[in-house]
């Protein structure tokens, strides 16, 4: 593609991150130990919906330990509000898609209602987390209940409590996106489905909660953020903000961090509030959030009503697709349009629809916020779609996996066009791939249709009910603005390369190592990476939306252009030659052709210095750093297959996936046991999504799965071994060809097994159309149909 | 989730802990493996103005055959019971319900008697005692008395024990050598609360008739002896309608408690699968 | 009583001591007393694993002992498995079969492991699935951590035992 010859991407390489998180020596937020550091717990608030009366903290603040007490109507005197927390939206996107957004602000505290349960109304700063947890209990709050809301339905009903009054409605976002004649198509179509499909809510769950620490050093007017964080940037503008310091005086730190899936992908109110206790104390303030915190206040996700119509031919040709969806929010809209806007465009998935239109109304409620979680809208679209395909095939009595081969796009026709703006304000074109290939790929990996038609066929003489389910997905990745990387030749001879990229797991460390080494044809134990720090590089995004290999590989790439040149340069006048003559090898630049003429990369290093005795040509500046901001021209598509086999239990309820495969095309593998690593651990969250997890509340917005007991994270006896097929059509839109892969793994599970569900249980004409598959539902469903 | 202040004693014996009780007068709580209570204490769902740990009493972690009894001390570790050879040969019911009971680093700490005073619906020793009549021993300040599994459980998290009370030993019929027996479960994952459970026993008696025990855990308020189910089977053998039948009387023999996790209507349909198949399985073995 | 108490424990083959309240949990003595932050809380209430010691040769959850407990106890973390710089064949199979990815349950993952295998040294994959289950990752999907257990029990019966 570029003609860069690869020698370490592609290669399994061993991570470099394990050794010290092998041994404990990994760093987390909570790991982080400093002088006279003090320590925060909340009041929360115990009510879905309420208006406050009184937080009346006297007997918390006198409580031993206690430093600092302060409630929601303290705090507004103290500091202004918190900026728009939205992501952006494109002008072009603005001008082109019919929308409109009302935008509540997330205040830091609580201080005139509360608006789910959990929301935070006191902060308690103490010297240990025990002390702080003690004061809170003695905090004397009263509330004025209010009837709540617990799902979009309720929230746009007539005479809905409404959660934000200024408003007048909880109605706060629309939009619609339409391509051909939907209404025309339909009216002409020889066969109609309408179904209505629910997504529940679940969560991303990573094993390590949230935390903050906050330093503030008053000799320079400095404030440091460690936040167990995806996006470092973004949490800097919004604290500077906040805070009234300029960008360049607060520097926000990732440590390790324990996952994210993004969860951690926002700016909370405690990132902010944090470091303001900090400098208010003069004295560094820790909170690190609970397993219950997190249950209670952090993002959930997911969580959206379909109600669909589609029509299709006689050979199951689908015509045209008409969708309405609510998005329930929960009571702040983290993320605008966001992940209502991902499902709408990403729910025609691989297939041909020439008529499309999708209509989003998002909805506050008196729950916990909702946020972007590994797929952000997609694992809702592809579960609508991959079900109404299934439906298709059981209307006309044809196999599924032939419904999806008749629909798709084939390779011959990429670049797709596909007729919808991308949330980035550009057309969408599938760029590249073989969409049927995948499919019989995935298929053959779990021994084919055939053979297991005949399976089936045997195992329902025996009584027992074993389904085949597809889930196919396409996904946008590498979206934009932006991410930037500054790569530096460091006097040792080393690279030395900085991002805003910010890792959770991923093994970024292992795998920019070797995009760097490939660059600079070192070996990857020279490359020095410096990732999530805001101190490392002026501007960065971080790392969500399966973006972080595409959009910094990049701008690694560009970046070691421009330095390569300023490198050559130095080279050839150390070498007495011209730059074109010049090539890297072995840690070194020499000239091609000519075996001992080279300097090795230090050399040059120290010949490329400021001051006496330099060694550069006239007119090039001294040292060698290049930035270079990459801003993608537009995404590229990824796409996978997975194929369930499921035994269900007809008794019980109980669904076992018995065999499980994914062929997927991220273009290039960067390396090919981290690449497996992501889509096992996608896979198995989608799993737990569709069969284990699920954020139950109550009509009060109680939640009643505050723990770990009763939000049920898949373990190791309840995920199967995954089989995974790798097609690589390399992405044209960047240097290294690569699609993103983060999400994708998370996206189909819901699809595939809700369809392998619906094939095993189809003698009982079973439709799977509401997510978790729940053993209850399954057996009354069952039973219900036995007696008929 | 840190949790609220207490006062910590580590007596040495039955008698101090005893007496640390009384002064305390039910503000205290028992401390054995902890793995319900410190949770419930790290959410402050409860408070206990003490900690009275019992993990420092000598003489509470033994398990001894006794004749046809086995006893076991009240501090004994499920893991300890998990791997008891004495267990496997005499109380196999036992160690395989052990099995059940969350994860191997849970059983290191958890005891056979703090799950019985825990009294969890959902538990399985106390189901286990249910299924073989056995008996605790709890002392207190007037002495030691025996209580029968049948009158320990009284309602969620709530036993016959006194609060000035200290069960001390579990004894259990051991199951005869040619008993079968089987436990069938409906959890959601590996190493959570039942659902709903079924533990069985088979034993062989005169006349070509057996002996069955059937006792739920996970369905109730408290776990049960399924007599009326034990009866049919008792009388009319294995077949398969028989044990359709047995499965059918004891979902009507169940008052099954509805929660977020499982209605009582569907625990009630748990009751009759898992018995069909756990005196299936029991019957199989017995075969 | 409820007044801090002295602890004093052998940590990875190490007397430590210190000072606490009764009701400061092990996990919490470790992490801030000993600045052992090798252990990680999950969860706090016994279910994620991730705290998961070996006290006195045993797993288990550090987060629901009271480091008062522990007092004259053995305990292993994280920081001990390895022998210096060799690190326990646990460790190297993790690494070989990527079996970690944020690292946050890893410390769990493997004392669970360790105390599982020296009850069971070769078990089947139903066997590792069904110990693991005592500890929740999420970012694994945990097939290779399953890899990583059944190659290290390999290896340490090959080596006769040795851990």
């Amino acid at each position: 593609m570029t003609g860069i010859d690869v020698d370490y991407v592609g290669r399994a390489l061993l991570r470099r991150e394990d050794r010290r998180l092998l041994t404990g020596a990994g760093q987390f937020v909570a790991d982080l130990e400093l002088s006279r550091m003090l320590h925060v717990a909340f009041v929360r608030s115990p009510l879905a919906h309420g208006r406050i009366r009184t937080v009346d903290l006297r007997a918390a603040a006198a409580a031993p330990g206690v430093v600092l007490a302060l409630n929601g109507a303290d705090l507004l005197r103290l500091v202004p509000p918190a900026p728009d927390a939205q992501l952006s939206l494109p002008s072009k996107w603005t001008a082109a898609v019919q929308h409109d957004f009302l935008n509540p602000q997330q205040p830091l505290l609580a201080h005139d209602k509360v608006r789910f349960v959990g929301e935070p109304l006191a902060v308690i700063v103490a010297d240990s987390r025990y002390a702080a947890e003690d004061a809170a209990e003695l905090a004397n709050v009263e509330l004025d209940p209010l009837p709540a809301v617990v799902d979009a339905a309720g929230a746009l009903a007539a005479g809905a409590p409404i959660l934000h009054e200024h408003f007048g409605t909880n109605r706060i976002g629309h939009f619609t996106i339409t391509k051909g004649d939907v209404a025309a198509s339909l009216a002409a179509a020889p066969h109609r489905l309408r179904r209505r499909f629910v997504h529940h809510r679940y969560a991303a769950m990573p094993m390590e909660c949230r935390g903050v620490v906050a330093a503030y050093d008053a000799r320079s007017d400095a404030m440091t953020i460690w936040s167990a964080t995806q996006v470092v940037h973004w949490l800097r503008r919004e604290a500077a903000h906040v805070l009234q310091m300029p960008e360049a005086r607060v520097r926000c730190i990732a440590l390790d961090v324990g996952g994210g899936f993004g969860v951690k992908g926002h700016v909370y109110p405690e990132d902010l509030l944090i470091p303001f206790l900090a400098r208010r104390l003069g004295r560094p303030v820790r909170w690190i959030e609970d397993r219950h915190e997190h249950l209670l206040c952090s993002a959930h996700s997911r969580d959206q009503v379909h109600d669909v119509e589609i029509g299709f031919d006689d050979d199951g040709h689908i015509l045209a697709l008409d969708d309405a969806f609510t998005a329930d929010s929960g009571a702040w809209n983290t993320l605008g349009a966001g992940i209502a806007y991902n499902t709408a465009v990403h729910l025609p998935g691989p297939y041909k629809i020439a008529n499309y239109s999708s209509s989003a109304t998002i909805a506050v409620t008196n729950k916990v916020p909702n946020s972007a979680y590994r797929g952000a809208g997609r694992p809702e679209a592809a579960f609508v779609m991959e079900r109404l395909v299934d439906l298709v095939a059981a209307e006309l009595k044809l196999e599924p996996a032939e419904i999806r081969r008749r629909n798709m796009i084939r390779a011959d026709e990429m670049p797709y066009h596909a007729g919808l703006l991308y949330r980035d304000g550009e057309p969408i074109v599938y760029d590249s791939g073989d969409y049927p290939e995948a499919l019989e790929k995935a298929l053959d990996a779990v021994g084919g249709l055939v053979a297991f038609r005949r399976h089936q066929a045997e195992e329902r003489q025996r009584g027992r009910y074993v389904g085949l389910g597809i889930g196919c997905y396409v996904e946008g990745t590498g979206v934009g603005p932006f991410e930037g990387a500054t790569v530096r030749l460091d006097p040792g001879g080393k690279i030395y390369v900085a991002s805003g990229a910010c890792p959770q797991g991923q093994g970024m460390e292992t795998v920019f190592a070797q995009i760097v080494a490939d660059q600079w044809r070192v070996s990857p134990d020279d490359v020095v990476l410096a990732l999530a720090d805001t101190a490392a590089i002026a501007m960065g995004f971080g790392t969500i939306a399966s973006r972080s290999t595409v959009t910094l590989s990049a701008a690694i790439h560009h970046a070691s252009g421009k330095l390569r040149d300023k490198v050559f340069a130095v080279a050839a006048n150390m070498l007495e030659c011209a730059p074109a003559d010049l090539e890297l090898r072995d840690s070194s630049v020499g000239i091609v052709g000519v075996p001992g003429a080279a300097v090795s990369l230090a050399k040059i290093a120290a010949a490329a210095r400021p001051g006496w005795d330099h060694s550069r040509p006239s007119g090039v500046d001294a040292g060698l750093e290049e930035t270079h901001y990459w801003e993608p021209p537009t995404v590229t598509w990824s796409y996978a297959v997975h194929v369930a086999i499921v035994d269900v239990d007809p008794d019980l309820g109980r669904v076992s996936v018995a065999r499980y495969a994914v062929a997927h095309d991220c273009g290039t593998v960067v390396n090919p046991l981290l690449l497996d690593g992501q889509i096992a651990g996608g896979t198995a969250q989608g799993l737990g999504g569709v069969l284990l997890e699920e954020l139950v509340y109550d009509e009060s917005g109680q939640l009643l799965t505050g723990s770990l007991m009763d939000y049920l994270v898949p373990t190791a006896s309840d995920v199967p071994e995954i089989a995974m097929i790798h097609l690589a059509a390399p992405s044209p839109l960047n240097p290294l060809g690569v699609k993103g892969v983060g999400e994708g793994g998370a996206v189909a599970p819901p699809a595939a097994i809700a369809n392998a569900v619906g094939d095993a249980l189809a003698p009982f004409g079973i439709e799977i159309n509401r997510t978790p598959i729940r053993p209850e539902e399954l057996v009354a469903a069952i039973r219900a149909a036995r007696s008929r | 989730m840190k949790p609220a202040k207490f006062d910590y004693h580590a007596p040495a014996s039955v008698e101090e802990a005893l007496a640390l009780l009384r002064r305390y007068d039910g503000e205290a709580r028992l401390l054995a493996g902890g793995q319900s209570l410190v949770p419930m204490m790290n959410f402050r769902l409860v408070a206990p103005a003490a900690l009275i740990d019992l993990n420092r009493v000598a003489g509470l972690d033994y398990v001894v055959a006794d004749g046809a009894t086995v006893r076991i001390g009240a501090m004994t570790r499920q893991r300890a019971i998990e791997f008891s050879p004495l267990i496997a040969a005499r109380l196999p019911l036992l160690r395989d319900a052990v099995r059940r009971i969350g994860h191997l680093p849970t059983r290191s700490r958890g005891t056979i008697g703090g799950s019985l005073a825990h009294a969890d619906p959902a538990a399985e020793i106390p189901m286990v005692l249910r299924a073989l009549d056995g008996q605790v021993v709890a002392r207190g300040p007037a002495g030691e008395r025996r209580i029968a599994a049948a009158d320990l459980f009284v309602s969620p998290l709530t036993t016959a024990l006194a609060s000035d009370e200290i069960l001390t030993e579990i004894r259990l019929p051991a199951m005869p050598d040619n008993a079968a027996h089987a436990i069938e479960e409906f959890a959601r994952r590996q190493g959570d609360f039942a659902l709903a459970a079924i533990a069985v026993t088979v034993a062989p008696a005169a006349g070509g008739r057996h002996t069955v025990r059937l006792a739920t855990g996970g369905v109730g308020p408290v776990p049960q002896r399924l007599v009326g189910a034990e009866a049919i089977l008792e009388q009319q053998g294995f077949g398969a309608d028989t044990i359709e039948a047995a499965a059918a009387r004891a979902a009507e023999l169940v008052e099954p408690l509805g929660d977020p996790h499982a209605s009582a209507d569907f625990r009630r349909h748990l009751t009759a699968v898992l018995t069909r198949r756990a005196v299936t399985a029991a019957s199989r073995a017995l075969a | 009583m409820s007044s801090p108490v002295e602890v004093r424990m052998i940590v990875n083959g190490t007397p430590r001591a210190g000072r606490c309240e009764p009701r400061k949990l092990l996990i919490d003595f470790l992490r801030e007393e000993l600045g052992l932050t090798g252990t990680h809380a999950g969860c706090e209430h016994g279910v994620c694993g991730a705290c998961t010691i070996l006290v006195d040769g045993v797993a288990a959850r550090s987060c629901l002992m009271f480091a008062v407990q522990a007092d004259g106890a053995t305990l292993t973390t994280v920081e001990g498995l390895a022998d210096g710089d060799e690190l326990h064949p646990l460790q190297q199979a993790f690494h070989r079969h990527h079996a970690l990815q944020c690292g946050f349950c890893t410390p769990g993952m493997l004392i669970a492991a360790l105390d599982f295998l020296a009850t069971n040294p070769e078990p089947s994959e139903a066997e590792i699935r069904d110990a693991l289950s005592a500890v929740l990752c999420r970012c694994t999907g945990y097939q290779n951590i399953v890899k990583a257990v059944a190659d290290a029990a390999e290896k340490m019966r090959a080596a006769g035992g040795a851990s």
